[in-house]
């Protein structure tokens, strides 16, 4: 199955005409079937935007989105094989209904099982998600953020779909929780072959559950790659900047340059050239006048990058220089 | 441990009464803030680090109050001390910089003024030398043309530079301890590391000692030198980050590090803590955690758990081997 997304522009239009905002600007995006493709970028660089256009939240103003081969429709039958886990656990519920309400009107209106099977179905999918059978009379309120979330993946998961889309699933839940919904997505992953659109800003949660990532910045995919390949050899200096930037677990100080100086800068303005050419510690006058292509390096053909000097430049270091502290007391 | 302690929070209770009851959103919390020192105050949503720190200013939303307990500064109970004295510390000797810094900061008052107001109240000075001193301000924390961006609305700045603003009026008075509560949680991960660094440096220059709160443990890991974890309104373990992290001394700690995914050492499983934290108004009998231990026994469920103090750090834990035979077999950091 391939998934193509083309998209040139989204559809954020200003009040104050006639300034376009940009969201997604000229993206090519290909998910493999069984895939896990991460989408990382900080905010504003596009990454919900592109999910919602894909699952049909949101018409792209230009280009298309084809699924196995064809062009999208916009017909409901259609857009059930592709669906969406929201970040926030907290709205993204109707909060009048009870889960069983929620799954059993997705079964219903869509057909999915003949009418007397609708509630064995549902204990199916509550259970599918580790979420034992009282959870189905309960109201979200009742629940915990974590178990909402679990909620939200076996609606998604109502449609059968062959595409799950999930939009920063555990940024808002607690720590010791998102391992539990991080290693619920890899099991569904196995059992149902699943294929993921995992989006985050979170690179250590990326590395830990999909195969292959793109790291977008102002609306544009700057780097894609397996994400070995991608966090041990990063080509693009934003990407080398965001792993640099990303604090570990190894108790010790970080030395004082930062990883990436500046601000974003507007989306509804975006610089000449090169967009990351103001904040690029290696900018030379070219990455002011032309914009680099995404481009795959020689014999690299999975890894692409859109840089003057991804291919030419080794590598930058892209480890933070670390003063380990000594152990014991202060 | 040195003991040069600049903050001590002792025993410190916090209740809020509801409609289902009261809720010990502090339970007997109690730490030290180290002089120079930078503490993290570590735990998940609902464990009590925010009001903890609020507590300290006496900052506690309506109707939050302040149970029991001390807040040492400079021989001064902050708990007892009077509403003037409290607001002579408030901002001057200790200030604080909050999460969100829209709503924080005053969206009608352009953000020069905001800072020089902090001067001009507590040290005397005067409208203009208050303003030059907000310029400079503005500069240390790396603000670009301060001239100009003194004049804006916090509307008009990104988020890292609002939390810059922020930063500026709480050092604008040379306060000697910064209380912090998750200020860089909503800023993007370039610009977390830009802030994080910026307080770092700050600290050195202006001497301050910094109290961190966070959910973030590689944040901790990489920024504060000791560490206070809460869990369910009590502070359950307190040491160097370089211990904790290194060697757990509470299951819970323990948990927590090995449900992380961490950057550098990608694992096969991550470990959630099984069960969820406890209803604060009815908590459980004994150590709190007990419920969720893997490594629970009998002597687990009744009794009071204080922090025991050894070798320069403490835990609650009446059984702490067993998270170090834990990490002895597995370890939490590599090579750790």
């Amino acid at each position: 199955m391939e998934f193509k997304v083309r998209d040139s522009v989204g559809r954020r239009l200003r009040r104050l005409p006639p300034e376009i905002l940009r969201a997604v600007d000229g993206v090519d995006l290909t998910i493999g079937r069984g895939e896990a493709l991460g989408l990382v970028g900080e905010s504003g660089c596009g990454k919900s935007t592109i999910a919602r256009c894909i699952v049909g939240l949101y018409k792209p103003t230009a280009g298309e989105v084809r699924f196995n081969g064809a062009v999208l429709q916009r017909e409901r039958s259609e857009r059930r094989h592709m669906q969406i886990v929201f970040q926030d656990p907290y709205s993204s519920l109707n909060p009048r209904m009870t889960v069983r309400q929620v799954l059993a009107e997705l079964l219903r209106v869509h057909e999915m099982v003949p009418a007397g099977q609708i509630d064995a179905r549902c204990r199916e999918l509550i259970d599918l998600v580790g979420l034992g059978s009282q959870c189905l009379h309960a109201h979200p309120r009742q629940l915990s953020g974590g178990q909402r979330q679990r909620v939200s993946i076996a609606r998604a998961l109502a449609l059968e779909p062959e595409l799950l889309v999930a939009d920063e699933p555990v940024s808002a839940l607690d720590v010791s929780v998102q391992a539990n919904v991080l290693n619920l997505l890899e099991r569904l992953r196995e059992q149902l072959g699943l294929t993921l659109l995992f989006i985050a800003h979170n690179l250590a949660v990326v590395r830990h559950v999909c195969d292959r990532v793109a790291v977008m910045y102002l609306g544009r995919i700057v780097e894609e790659a397996s994400t070995e390949e991608l966090f041990s050899s990063p080509r693009h200096p934003y990407t080398q900047g965001l792993l640099k930037a990303i604090p570990r677990l190894v108790p010790g100080r970080a030395s004082g340059a930062v990883a990436v100086a500046g601000d974003p800068p507007s989306p509804i303005h975006p610089p000449s050239g090169c967009r990351f050419h103001p904040r690029c510690p290696l900018a030379q006058p070219v990455c002011h006048e032309q914009d680099p292509a995404l481009v795959a390096g020689p014999g690299a053909s999975a890894h692409l990058a859109a840089c003057h000097f991804a291919w030419t430049a080794a590598p930058a270091a892209h480890r933070p220089e670390v003063e380990l502290e000594a152990g014991g007391a202060a | 441990m040195s003991s040069d302690p600049v903050l001590e929070v002792r025993g410190l209770h916090v209740e809020i009464p509801t409609t289902r009851g009261v809720v010990h959103a502090v339970d007997g919390a109690s730490f030290t803030l180290e002089r120079g020192g930078v503490l993290g105050l570590v735990g998940e949503s609902g464990c009590g680090k925010t009001m903890t720190l609020r507590a300290i200013l006496g900052l506690l939303p309506h109707p939050a109050r302040i149970v029991s307990g001390e807040v040492l500064y400079d021989g001064v109970d902050l708990v007892r001390a009077s509403k003037a004295a409290l607001r002579d510390v408030r901002g001057r000797a200790i200030s604080f910089i909050f999460q969100e810094p829209m709503t924080a900061l005053n969206p009608v008052m352009r953000v020069g003024a905001q800072i020089a107001e902090g001067p001009q109240r507590h040290i005397g000075y005067s409208r203009s030398e208050a303003h030059v001193r907000a310029l400079e301000l503005m500069r240390v924390v790396g603000i670009p043309d301060p001239e100009q961006r003194a004049q804006a609305w916090p509307h008009e700045l990104s988020g890292g530079m609002r939390q810059r603003v922020m930063i500026a009026i709480a050092l604008a008075c040379g306060p000697k301890v910064v209380l912090c509560d998750e200020p860089t949680t909503a800023l993007d991960v370039t610009i977390q590391d830009q802030i994080l660094k910026l307080l770092l440096a700050l600290r050195d220059e202006f001497g301050a000692s910094i109290v961190f709160v966070t959910h973030d443990l590689a944040v901790v890991a990489q920024t504060c030198r000791n560490v206070a974890v809460m869990y369910a309104g009590e502070v359950i373990e307190t040491g160097s980050v370089a211990d904790v992290f290194r060697e757990p001394h509470h299951p819970y700690t323990l948990g927590l590090l090995r449900s992380v995914p961490d950057f550098e050492n990608v694992g096969e499983v991550l470990e959630p803590i099984p069960g969820a934290p406890p209803d604060l108004v009815r908590p459980p009998s004994g150590c709190r955690f007990h419920p969720r231990c893997a490594f629970v026994q009998d002597d687990c469920r009744s009794g009071a758990f204080p922090l025991r103090e050894h070798g320069g750090r403490a835990t609650s834990c009446i059984h702490h081997e067993v998270a170090i035979e834990s990490v002895r077999e597995h370890s939490v950091i590599p090579g750790g």
